[in-house]
């Protein structure tokens, strides 16, 4: 009878798959966490969207902070600030900032830092990717800032972190054949989105992610609005895209996070699918991992032998559930896990960035929490599968 | 008994129709009057801090003063129990926009309430923040849609969207106007009213515009328009009457016309700041022509690298042989030096 319950508990389980059904028996992996960055007095984090470290150990973390404005022009609402990006150095010293007023700084999302030690910025809403050399200078920009745009209506009575997070997602349009797009008739108009906006030309909707394959091919994850993976030369020229929007293999809802390893295969965090997709670098899909819960940020550790660090972030709204962060091999077999949703140091806040330049010291970015922390993980022998 | 006292109750409320938040005059009667004074300029301002609606204040354990007000935008202040200003808190917060409440704990750790980020923000006694809750919904949604129908009629002295503006050598005024009418409008020195060419509605035709995006005037008193989405540039002379077509250097979106003895007409076929696919291909160059709309020659393509050309907006030709080149997309400025020809083309 015992047998028989705990298997009817199981199927259960299973069959709600509200939380991570592959939490059952992952060994837990110890650690610790601190929290290692030091402000002026005057420089408040806001939400910390992304954190990447550079090869000197220089940490940058691009955070919602500040007050966006929205100004009135007139014929049009004209939106700037909101978002600021910070450099610390490897002992959490803050050294500067970088890209004061910048045009694209608007919904910070993601920062990424390449082989060159690069500064890559995703900004959501200007749907911007900006490339930041060593010394801080604008390098490449990607997509083009909407000139206009739309507030949200806030009802009186609305759970605003979920409606603010998850949001009406705009109506998709049809998929247009990549290589059929009008070449050059920018048409007058009243002043609507440019010709090519949309899946075939380069300008994003709310992306969230970039990365980059071994010849420097960028990769951008684009988004909440799209429902793709865009792939440009090192000189920013398009090549492709794919993707669609549903829940086939190849499909995506919400596109979250993207990474690439060594062999050049593409991981895409398919967050409201609750799976990661691996794609071959021309977009073939090669497996899933359907184990992980809702990915809302990964990252690959570099070096001879990669892991997969997966957030299965908790939701802004909820403390409750999730919250944990998965290591696993790059077959998708999960090593361990670690961390649990709140708010005291060694919990998580709806982690949006992992970067995992070293294997066992974390720097985990928090959206609820308004801060990074450094996590150390002290693997025991016994404590891997 | 306690059903009829409820009955009353909301009767009593529906009968009086108060308002939730109206004041009532206390029923308290024949209270003692408590002597008491106002301590006159308590808080000392450095001169450049006001304080707005003060919305909460709160002291801590060693009697500081915690001010959290409205001004231009929301501030926390701290003054001490004499009452000077000590410093700002959380400045430039992602949580302060419109204040409510601030409280002090038993460990003097500072808790602020904002209504406008719907966030509760708790500070450590040093100032900097340790724990939010709540969250502050997000600021902006997405592009804003393409309106639809046709615009209402053009005015004489009311732009929609213009885009560029040029002089000729009297000092007349000529405005394209713009991603919403599509006209060109002509006005004296004085700005009053001279003519147009065009209307609200685009149209294909000579005389007709699809977004007129740029302009440029001779020394003749001719008019160039960069007829962008029609991919040509039609020519005007000063009273506006159509002189000639060029449509063949693609999509106009920026003219230029240098001075001196031998002027050029540049044009760019610049490419679409969406960098649509394939568009670098097609599109990115700028053209170096004669007045007349012969060809000298052409430079540059699409692309991010220097010395190529993301969608170029503006190009100043004050020097034909250095121009100085602005673009949308990869926000920058070059400087271009042409080596000069001699050679011109046919058309």
């Amino acid at each position: 009878m015992r047998r028989l319950l705990s298997i009817a508990l199981v199927t259960a389980a299973l069959a709600l798959s509200g939380t991570l059904s592959a939490q059952l028996n992952f060994a837990e992996i110890p650690y610790d966490a601190v929290e290692p960055l030091t402000l002026p007095a005057n420089i408040h984090m806001g939400e910390a969207a992304g954190v990447a470290t550079n090869s000197k150990g220089d940490v940058f973390v691009y955070t919602r902070t500040g007050t966006p404005v929205i100004t009135t022009a007139g014929s049009r609402n004209v939106s700037h600030g909101g978002s600021r990006l910070f450099q610390f150095d490897r002992t959490g010293k803050f050294v500067r900032e970088i890209g004061q007023g910048v045009y694209g700084f608007l919904q910070a999302q993601q920062v990424r830092v390449d082989r060159q030690d690069n500064v890559w910025v995703v900004d959501q809403l200007s749907t911007q990717v900006i490339k930041f050399d060593p010394n801080g200078r604008i390098q490449m920009i990607f997509s083009r800032k909407p000139e206009a745009m739309r507030v949200p209506n806030l009802p009186l009575a609305v759970p605003a972190d979920t409606y603010a997070l998850v949001g009406p997602r705009p109506p998709q349009p049809p998929a247009a054949p990549p290589a059929a797009a009008p070449a050059a008739a920018p048409a007058g108009g009243r002043g609507g989105p440019p010709p090519g906006a949309g899946a075939a030309g380069e300008n994003f909707n709310r992306p969230t992610d970039v990365a980059w394959d071994s010849t420097g091919n960028v990769y951008v994850a684009d988004g909440y609005g799209n429902s793709r993976i865009a792939k440009y030369d090192p000189n920013g020229k398009w090549i492709k895209n794919w993707g669609s929007t549903g829940t086939d293999t190849g499909q995506f809802r919400v596109v979250h996070g993207v990474q690439i390893d060594a062999a050049n295969n593409v991981y895409v965090a398919d967050r409201d699918n609750r799976r990661i997709q691996v794609f071959d670098a021309e977009g073939t899909f090669k497996t899933q991992f359907r184990n992980v819960g809702a990915p809302w940020a990964i990252c690959i550790t570099p070096g001879p032998r990669q892991f997969l660090y997966v957030s299965n972030s908790n939701p802004p709204n909820n403390l409750d559930y999730d919250g944990e962060i998965l290591k696993m091999t790059l077959d998708g077999t999960i090593v361990g896990k670690f961390g649990r949703a709140g708010k005291q140091l060694k919990e998580f806040g709806t982690v949006n960035a992992i970067d995992c330049r070293s294997e066992n010291e974390l720097y985990v970015g928090e959206l609820g929490n308004w801060r990074v922390q450094k996590i150390t993980l002290r693997p025991t022998t016994t404590a891997t599968r | 008994m306690k059903y009829l006292v409820g009955g009353c109750l909301v009767l009593a409320a529906l009968c009086l129709a108060v308002p939730a938040d109206a004041q009532t005059r206390a029923k308290a009667e024949n209270v003692a009057e408590i002597p008491f004074e106002s301590v006159p300029n308590f808080l000392k301002m450095p001169p450049d801090v006001y304080l707005g609606e003060s919305m909460g204040v709160a002291t801590n354990s060693k009697g500081h003063i915690f001010v959290y007000t409205r001004r231009d935008d929301t501030r926390l202040l701290e003054f001490d129990p004499g009452g000077n200003f000590v410093k700002e808190w959380g400045e430039g917060l992602y949580g302060f926009e419109f204040a409510h409440k601030v409280r002090v704990d038993k460990d003097d750790n500072v808790w602020a309430v904002d209504e406008g980020t719907n966030m509760v923000i708790k500070f450590n006694p040093a100032g900097r923040v340790v724990m939010v809750l709540g969250r502050r919904p997000e600021a902006v949604e997405g592009a804003v849609e393409t309106p639809q129908g046709d615009p209402p009629p053009a005015e004489r002295y009311l732009f929609a969207r213009p885009t560029d503006v040029a002089w000729d050598a009297q000092g007349n005024i000529f405005v394209p106007d713009g991603y919403i009418n599509h006209r060109v409008v002509k006005y004296d020195k004085n700005g009053r009213f001279v003519r147009q060419v065009g209307s609200h509605l685009r149209g294909t035709e000579p005389y007709q515009f699809n977004t007129p995006h740029s302009i440029a005037v001779d020394a003749q008193g001719n008019v160039y328009v960069a007829d962008r989405g029609n991919a040509r540039i039609q020519v005007f002379d000063n009273n506006l009457v159509l002189r000639a077509i060029y449509d063949n250097v693609g999509n106009p979106w920026e003219v230029c016309i240098s001075p001196g003895p031998h002027p050029y007409l540049f044009s760019s076929n610049s490419n679409p700041d969406a960098n649509p696919a394939a568009s670098w291909e097609t599109s990115g160059e700028i053209y170096k022509m004669e007045l007349d709309g012969r060809i000298v020659g052409k430079f540059g393509r699409a692309g991010k690298a220097v010395g190529q050309f993301q969608t170029v907006h503006g190009i100043d030709c004050r020097n034909p042989d250095e121009l100085v080149v602005s673009e949308i997309s990869a926000w920058r400025v070059q400087k271009i030096r042409l080596r000069p020809t001699n050679t011109t083309s046919s058309r």
